[in-house]
């Protein structure tokens, strides 16, 4: 097949020792780099971009390393999520909601590897569907105008509904909040600022990544500076770290949810608009709809853990079709990658495979080598990762702290976004006392900006007629999709949550 | 941090491999580029590609570090320039076209044109109009017509906010054109030329506003066509096919230049040694080949003349803020 000749010829390109050795370094790195709070993928690779330079790289080995460091960063996203309960970066968000359970619950060892697996299995079909469908997704892509954004985004909050576990009205409330920090900025609409009191530094809006640390990670050590005093606290709650290794039970049980949530990462990630951040949330929210029958997830379920792992992965990969064969970035980090490929001299684009058809299957080959590496390197290092749970609150704290602070400053290079952190640390903590999910304040921070202007461009275009956001099948069927998720749980979910509590009585727990 | 050691290291090794390359008597001790935009973008490619090449070329002995100060559209890395860094010597900041398009129309806050020493240009990407290929617009005057007689038929998209260069861009035609109110024309703002590419192939918009180089991959593979670029006359080479806005009748020029500012108080001896560096690197065939690359058009600006020259950029795109009712 032609396919398949054209990817050995990848491989022949990308199996050669240095290759692997950079494969290796950037895998390594990039997993350090996506477990490091404020340190996310897009930082990752910009950071390299130099040692790439510097080395004096071609094209297809700076882009080995590049891309080994961006998947290696959404491998890694995923260790402080459960380990900490603070994302690494913002695709690893949803992590946080059952991985921390489960790690509290003293089965740290199996969610690491698991979510290993997991994110294996998401970037392994990603890989291949790069190499099949990305001509056709490319025109899958295309029949997404503004108003099927705003109904995918709408899609997206719809189904919100207990993303966090408990009380319905604070997750909205608390989406709600994320929506509202999500205007501040030069509204790029009409050109005006809004709610930015005339300082320069908000003109572009709030940072995710700052908001993500201030809230997750700050808010965390004050928690802790708190209750500092009652250090019989600490020492109750001994931690276990469990099994390293997921049963196959569990692997069995979590397979659908990895086959289900990679398809749908995938295609969020294709779509330019969407993104990993919107993979890893619908496929959790979707997944959460559709089998979390009993009420377990938010709680430590491990299918909770597998669906937003699977998803981002799948979506970083979905993500770099966009990339090639359009030449615009679906992401932060495949804009970053866009600009290494066109200092190389290379311009992504329609022609990409036809003009360059050895950098794209050497990077596709690349992909590969650096997900099986990942997979190998992270399995046996779960054991390494789950030792952070064995460092003591009062050492760990001031390293988050000091991790947080130097992440961001290293990034932003700015002593306003540090105050900015510091703010949502404080906001973080006191939602923390309301017991107020931070979860849907993120998303609603990064989602709410891309939804706001797919509406206004939507109906700018149509010239003020809100008819045109069910203009077309698929806006249709999206809109179905979203009203179906919001009401079926409404009246439904109360019989089928009976009707289970008593099979499960029944059968017993599956979920071990 | 691991990659912290790494490129130190590596950065130690450099100094070791290339003893002196520049010939003038300053020479960059830890050279660095701000862009001011996360990277990615148009100003993260200036700073990276100028930063290796001059590498390259040997014109600096030591990696260029670059710095990525993302926030108000290049107005927080303004600020810190003129603030806090106003006599690094070793600092070069990227600007384009938006850099200048933001100065005139007052959206750095409190900051001016003249607090900063503009050092030089890299080249131009010149401005295009474009449809998509199945369009049945052929022309620029038909789809100024078309805008004219109902305005709301028509959507243009572009890749920079509302007030920004790719909408300055249309305005400008459409001004030219004898469109009176140039408010009325529809504009699309998108993340990006890209993204607006996309959607005029998507369908969801009639019209593209943007750089060359933004529109030349789909130009090559037949999914859109040009049917104005906004250059005094025909630009050479393969883009030599696309009609210029101008011998169609419609005298409308734009480009987005992009070149690098220095902080104010740089010393003339540094100043004088980042302008004949970044000259020699204009001059290089090496350089040539990258401009083809990626569609920029020659703009050879160094020091006194390239000043002028944004003073005067500045000074016009006031005038067509003024004129559309941007600014008052």
């Amino acid at each position: 097949m032609d396919l398949m000749s054209s990817l050995g010829d990848g491989f022949l390109i990308a199996l050669t020792w240095q290759n692997l050795g950079l494969a290796v370094l950037g895998c390594f790195l990039g997993t350090i780099m996506g477990a490091l709070p404020g340190l996310g993928p897009s930082n990752g690779v910009a950071i390299l971009i130099p040692l790439a330079f510097t080395l004096g790289l071609g094209a297809t080995p700076s882009l080995i390393l590049l891309t080994s460091v961006y998947y290696g960063a959404m491998y890694g996203g995923r260790i402080s999520s459960i380990l900490l309960g603070i994302p690494g970066d913002e695709p690893a968000m949803m992590t946080v909601l059952d991985g921390h359970p489960m790690a509290k619950a003293g089965r740290a060892g199996e969610a690491l590897s698991l979510s290993g697996v997991a994110s294996f299995v998401g970037a392994f079909l990603a890989t291949w569907g790069l190499i099949f469908l990305a001509p056709q997704l490319v025109k899958f892509a295309l029949l997404f105008g503004p108003a099927e954004y705003f109904a995918l985004f709408a899609l997206a909050f719809a189904t919100l509904g207990g993303v966090s576990s408990t009380n319905q009205a604070k997750s909205a409330f608390a989406a709600m909040l994320g929506l509202g920090l999500a205007v501040v900025g030069v509204d790029t609409q009409t050109g005006v600022p809004r709610l930015t009191f005339g300082e320069v530094h908000l003109y572009d809006g709030l940072d995710f990544l700052v908001a993500i640390v201030g809230l997750f990670a700050l808010s965390e050590v004050f928690i802790f500076l708190e209750h500092r005093h009652g250090e019989a606290d600490a020492d109750s709650k001994k931690i276990e770290v469990g099994r390293l290794t997921p049963s196959w039970a569990m692997l069995k049980y979590c397979t659908p949810t990895m086959l289900r949530t990679s398809v749908l990462g995938f295609v969020a990630g294709v779509l330019p608009g969407a993104g990993a951040s919107l993979g890893s949330f619908i496929s959790y929210s979707m997944e959460k709809k559709l089998v979390d029958k009993e009420g377990t997830f938010g709680t430590g379920d491990p299918r909770g853990v597998a669906a937003p792992e699977a998803g981002n992965n799948a979506a970083a990969g979905g993500a770099l079709v966009p990339m090639l064969s359009l030449g615009v970035p679906g992401s932060g980090t495949t804009a970053v990658l866009l600009a290494v490929l066109l200092s190389l001299n290379i311009t992504p684009g329609p022609l990409l495979f036809q003009n360059n058809p050895d950098v794209v299957w050497g990077l596709i080959a690349a992909l590969f080598i650096a997900n099986i590496m990942l997979l190998l390197m992270n399995i046996p290092l779960v054991g390494l990762f789950t030792r952070v749970l064995m460092v003591p609150p009062r050492i760990l704290m001031p390293i988050v702290a000091m991790v947080s602070f130097v992440g961001i400053y290293g990034i932003s290079g700015s002593s306003f976004d540090l105050l900015v952190m510091i703010a949502f640390g404080v906001g973080g903590w006191l939602l923390r006392k309301l017991d107020v999910p931070l979860v849907p304040i993120i998303l609603g921070t990064l989602l709410g900006n891309t939804m706001e202007n797919n509406l206004r461009r939507a109906v700018t275009i149509s010239n003020g007629d809100y008819m045109t956001l069910v203009d077309s099948p698929l806006s249709i069927g999206l809109w179905t999709v979203a009203i179906v998720g919001f009401i079926l749980p409404i009246f439904v979910g109360k019989v089928i949550k009976g009707r289970m509590r008593n099979r499960r009585d029944a059968e017993g727990s599956t979920s071990d | 941090m691991a990659f912290k050691h790494l490129r130190t290291a590596l950065a130690v090794a450099g100094l070791a491999l290339t003893a002196t390359a520049a010939s003038a008597q300053f020479a960059p001790e830890q050279p660095e580029c701000i862009a001011p935009a996360n990277p990615g973008g148009g100003w993260d490619f200036t700073c990276r590609q100028v930063g290796k090449s001059l590498q390259d070329l040997g014109l600096i002995s030591k990696t260029m570090q670059v710095v990525n100060l993302a926030g108000g559209g290049g107005g927080v890395a303004y600020a810190e320039v003129v603030n806090k860094r106003g006599d690094d010597n070793d600092l070069i900041v990227a600007a384009s076209s938006a850099t200048a398009t933001r100065l005139a129309q007052g959206a750095f806050p409190g900051n001016t044109m003249d607090q900063v020493r503009w050092l030089a240009s890299i080249g131009a990407d010149y401005g295009v109009i474009a449809v998509a290929a199945d369009s049945e617009i052929e022309t620029l005057p038909e789809l100024l017509d078309m805008i004219k007689n109902d305005p709301r038929s028509v959507s243009v998209a572009g890749g920079s906010a509302v007030g920004g260069w790719d909408h300055l861009k249309v305005l400008i035609a459409a001004n030219a054109y004898g469109i009176e109110e140039v408010r009325n024309v529809k504009y699309i703002a998108f993340d990006g030329g890209g993204e607006a590419v996309t959607q005029l192939l998507a369908g969801s918009v009639q019209a593209f506003t943007g750089d060359l180089s933004e529109a030349k991959g789909f130009v090559d593979s037949g999914d859109i066509k040009v049917i104005a670029v906004l250059a005094p006359e025909r630009l050479e080479g393969e883009f030599s096919a696309f009609p210029t806005a101008k011998e169609q009748g419609v005298d409308a020029i734009g480009a987005n230049w992009r070149g690098f500012y220095a902080p104010e108080g740089m010393s003339d001896e540094a100043y004088d040694a980042w302008v004949s560096m970044i000259g020699e690197l204009y001059a290089s065939p090496e350089w040539k080949e990258i401009m083809a690359a990626n569609g920029l058009a020659p703009l050879d600006l160094q020091g006194a003349e390239f000043e002028a020259f944004v003073s005067d950029s500045v000074q016009q795109i006031q005038d067509i803020s003024r004129e559309i009712g941007i600014i008052q």
